[in-house]
């Protein structure tokens, strides 16, 4: 008894390639080596997938199903894949494991049973690529409507105003024929039915597919409360357009008096199909578009995906990774931005518990400060487009200063060094203190927030929750310690934590982070003196525009501010590698951490319900992407 | 004690009431008073209260590095030889590294000898397509096409005004200069020169070249627009009264198709040289 717990504990301490071993010693018949040039894992018998998973998630630890997601091999062996990356909850690298299944006939066996965390992600596999999953309790399109034609991200689906398989397109240049897509629709300016079309047969089923899916059908259920009155639930439909939903999100809520009983998120109404236009793209046009995901924090976004294109280019000869100033400046953007981030994630939660705009203007006035010196760096204030494969933009200016160009304008102009350092040392830890002062030991935010919205640490590993919602719940789990990327090994910070799981829990976690960026910001600035003068590129001159990447696939993900932000690549280039990636897909933390919102909300009042999605501190354009 | 923390918050609350009218104290009336400079105070590290600024009365100018919706440098109407010439050569590398894919070159032809010139016939940018990334000026190997700062660009017609032909989109050299000093004043030394590569080379041959290339530019100086109007009046016959649906940019649907074939056959060259 005693040797097999001390079996099963060595089996948890495995190396990512030692576990890869027993896997493949113990299960020869169902799983092996994916040996195609620059992939890592293995692939499992899709037969055999759930039993695979338990074992992996059971005995070899990895207790934590980061990202699940589907690749259409078209013309590239005609086959559909499954890709999973789980993670242990402990730190770690990635077990990679991988499932096939025919394109026509697309069946995968659910894993919802092992990791809840894999719900919406297969629901988003069945929506964009039309694999079905036995065994998932709720297989219904996410981000389309119920009754869309096709599955999007399938190779052969080709969306409105097509023109060309990968950009850039020809008819830009040399062709320079300007054209407005709009005016290709046939339907001209507004829209016109064509006679033949009966306006009776293009009726919306996908409300019917929701309510189903909340287990309501014709009927009511009748209820008889404790004193005989005859009751009914009530299904509320909060959102799309609600201002508490942080845009057009929507819940359905079944209520019983304002007691919730059961919710279901609904999104996509700001889908724009981000991974189709990612895959038309080259490399290096993708940057600007992850601005776009969680635009409160693009520095966070653009370092993710220029690590995963980093990693898929130094499986290349010729590369050169990026110098340490770079690496300094691209630590001190991105915890900027979470600052950012955490400040506004923090008054607009407020503003969702009653507290209106007064806390979020205070603490908006910081965040104008930080988006000034992006503006003056990056050239922008939100949609940043900082990074680059290998570099920067551009180095720190030596002032942050203005022409004035307009009439009317005002001019401005410090010294950039001493802007940040008076920003870093005494406008944002003043602001934290004020932040503090005004919410921490406020009783009314204590009486909303404690006890409300919880989530306990073993569901929130098992439902892939990320960022301070996972901390929240006392499980200290940081990707910047976890599984180290760029500086962050050297810089001295701790990882937020909090034991209680509620709403209060997931604040404190906020202003923690919040200190901790002000402290690797404060080791930041001596970097930034002592590299002064050097490049931020490695050969010293900027990254070719075209780079092409070679054969593989890579998993670059970053701790930004709403959790863990992953990016799949896979690039499926020839000899000479590719322009365009193959797959493009962006393990967003702002839609897996919805999972638990059912399931966090169960017998909370209506009134705690925006808390709790606050809490959770989602942004649209990364939910649906 | 129950009540502190409330008690403590609103405290601050009163703070910031009181702090919002400290600069009123201290300009008095001259607060928003455009001939002061207390904008700069108002505005510094080291404020406290009220940082709004009065929009449109006052406006934040943009740093230098801000960027919204490219323009096309054209040579200052004083050059003395090269006067209100395209800094552009039209090779393509803005519209190949545009991520919206919103520019769209028309590359020019000698008439005579009916090879490429290095000068755009056209240049078109659908501003409401561009993502203002900064992209284009950020590869153009030329210093050709930059980023603007003007941001005011409202209008009441997006379908008439909202895509940028060669005309509307060149500003003179001196205006980059103008607007982003450090920035033209580094790319100088990259470059080498002030002047377009170009020139610059023109410059090294020798005087006999520099003759005959003065005389060149000056010819095309007269009518700068002229091969775009043409093709734009051949092609639309009511370019000049806008018609509902019209485009000015409009052109032989023939004459389009040919020129997509022929891209397209380019490509697949390209692609059967090796992938």
């Amino acid at each position: 008894m005693v040797n097999l717990a001390a079996a099963e504990q060595s089996l948890e301490n495995l190396s990512i390639d030692d576990a890869i071993e027993y896997l493949k010693s113990n299960h020869s018949q169902d799983v092996r080596l994916d040996d195609r040039d620059g992939y890592e894992g293995v692939i499992v018998d899709s037969d055999q997938l759930v039993d695979i998973a338990r074992v992996i998630r059971d005995e070899l630890g990895f207790d934590y199903l980061s990202s699940a997601t589907a690749v259409d091999y078209l013309g590239e062996g005609d086959y559909m894949e499954m890709v999973y990356h789980a993670y242990r909850s402990s730190g770690g690298g990635a077990l990679v494991f991988k499932a096939q299944t025919d394109r026509d006939e697309a069946r995968i066996p659910s894993l919802v049973p092992i990791w809840r965390g894999a719900d919406f992600q297969e629901r988003e596999a069945w929506d964009l690529y039309g694999i079905r999953f036995p065994g998932h309790p709720n297989l219904s399109r996410i981000l389309m409507w119920e009754g869309f034609e096709g599955h999007p991200m399938r190779k052969d689906w080709r969306e409105a105003y097509y023109e060309e398989e990968q950009k850039p397109f020809d008819s830009r240049w040399p062709g320079g024929h300007v054209h407005r897509a709009e005016e290709k629709n046939v339907f001209g300016k507004n829209v016109a039915y064509p006679p033949d079309i009966d306006l009776n047969r293009l009726m919306d089923s996908s409300e019917e597919a929701v309510y189903q899916s909340l287990g309501l059908g014709v009927d009511i259920e009748r209820v008889m409360d404790k004193d005989g009155f005859e009751t009914n639930e009530l299904v509320v439909n909060m959102g799309p357009h609600h201002p508490s939903t942080h845009g057009v999100f929507r819940m359905v809520l079944t209520v019983d008096g304002e007691t919730v009983t059961s919710l279901e998120p609904v999104m996509g109404y700001l889908h724009r199909n981000h991974e189709k236009i990612g895959e038309r793209n080259t490399y290096l046009h993708n940057i600007p578009f992850t601005d776009r995901l969680d635009y409160i924090s693009s520095m966070g976004n653009n370092h993710g995906y220029v690590l995963a294109v980093e990693q898929l280019m130094s499986l290349g000869r010729k590369y050169n990774p990026p110098t340490y100033r770079c690496e300094a400046l691209r630590v001190m953007m991105v915890e900027l931005s979470r600052i950012v981030n955490h400040l506004w994630a923090i008054g607009f939660w407020l503003n969702d518990i009653g507290a209106f705009f007064t806390p979020v203007l205070y603490f908006i006035q910081e965040r104008e400060r930080i988006l000034d010196f992006f503006e003056a760096v990056a050239g922008s204030r939100m949609m940043c487009n900082y990074m680059r494969f290998g570099g920067l933009f551009g180095d720190l200016p030596e002032r942050i200063k203005s022409v004035s160009n307009l009439t009317n304008d005002r001019v401005r102009d410090y010294n950039t060094m001493q802007f940040l350092t008076e920003m870093i040392n005494e406008r944002i830890p003043r602001t934290i203190d004020e932040l503090e002062l005004l919410l921490t030991q406020n009783e009314i935010l204590i009486e909303r927030s404690m006890g409300v919205g919880i989530l306990n640490a073993d569901d929130a590993i098992n439902f892939s929750a990320a960022g301070p919602l996972l901390r929240g719940s006392g499980v200290a789990y940081d990707i910047r310690r976890a599984d180290p990327y760029s500086i962050y090994p050297e810089l001295d910070f701790d990882v937020a934590v909090e034991e209680e799981g509620d709403m209060y829990a997931r604040y404190r976690v906020r202003v923690t982070e919040l200190r901790e960026s002000v402290r690797i910001l404060k080791q930041i600035l001596p970097r930034l003196e002592a590299t002064a003068g050097e490049s931020i590129w490695a050969d010293g001159k900027p990254g070719a525009y075209a780079p092409r990447v070679p054969h593989g696939e890579s998993y670059g993900r970053v701790e930004n501010g709403k959790g863990e932000l992953g990016y799949y690549l896979v690039s499926a280039g020839g000899r000479g590698g590719s322009s365009n990636p193959w797959r493009y897909h962006v393990r967003a933390p702002s839609f897996i951490n919805l999972t638990p919102l059912g399931h966090m909300s169960k017998g909370h009042k209506v009134a705690d319900i925006v808390g709790i999605l606050g809490s959770i501190d989602i942004v649209l354009g990364e939910t649906d992407r | 004690m129950y009540g502190t923390g409330l008690a403590k918050g609103l405290r601050l609350t009163l703070r910031h009431f009181i702090e919002s009218y400290i600069d009123d104290v201290r300009y008095g009336f001259r607060k928003y008073h455009h001939s002061t400079d207390n904008f700069g105070i108002r505005q510094g590290t080291q404020t406290k209260g009220v940082i709004t600024v009065q929009y449109p009365d006052e406006k934040v100018a943009v740093p230098e590095r801000f960027r919204f919706v490219p323009f096309l440098i054209v040579e200052d109407d004083d050059h003395p030889t090269r006067a209100g010439k395209d800094w552009c050569t039209s090779c393509g590398i803005c519209a190949k590294v545009c991520p919206p894919q919103c520019i769209w070159i028309v590359r020019g032809n000698d008439p005579d000898t009916g090879r490429p010139v290095p000068e755009p016939e056209g240049f078109f940018i659908d501003i409401d397509i561009c993502m203002n990334c900064g992209y284009c000026a950020e590869y153009c190997p030329f210093d050709a096409i930059k980023m603007d700062h003007d941001y005011e660009l409202a209008s009441y017609d997006r379908t008439s005004h909202h895509i940028h032909d060669k005309e509307k989109l060149s500003k003179p050299n001196s205006y980059w200069r103008a607007i982003a000093p450090t920035r033209a004043y580094d790319e100088m030394l990259v470059r080498g020169t002030w002047e377009h590569k170009d020139a610059a080379k023109e410059a090294r041959r020798g005087s006999a070249s520099a003759r005959s290339s003065a005389a060149r530019p000056a010819a095309q100086q007269a009518t700068p627009a002229a091969p775009v109007a043409e093709a734009e009046a051949a092609a639309s016959p009511a370019a000049t009264a806008p018609v509902e649906g019209a485009t000015p940019w409009s052109e032989d649907e023939a004459k389009r198709e040919e020129r997509r074939r022929k891209a397209l056959e380019r490509k697949a060259k390209r692609a059967a040289r090796g992938g």
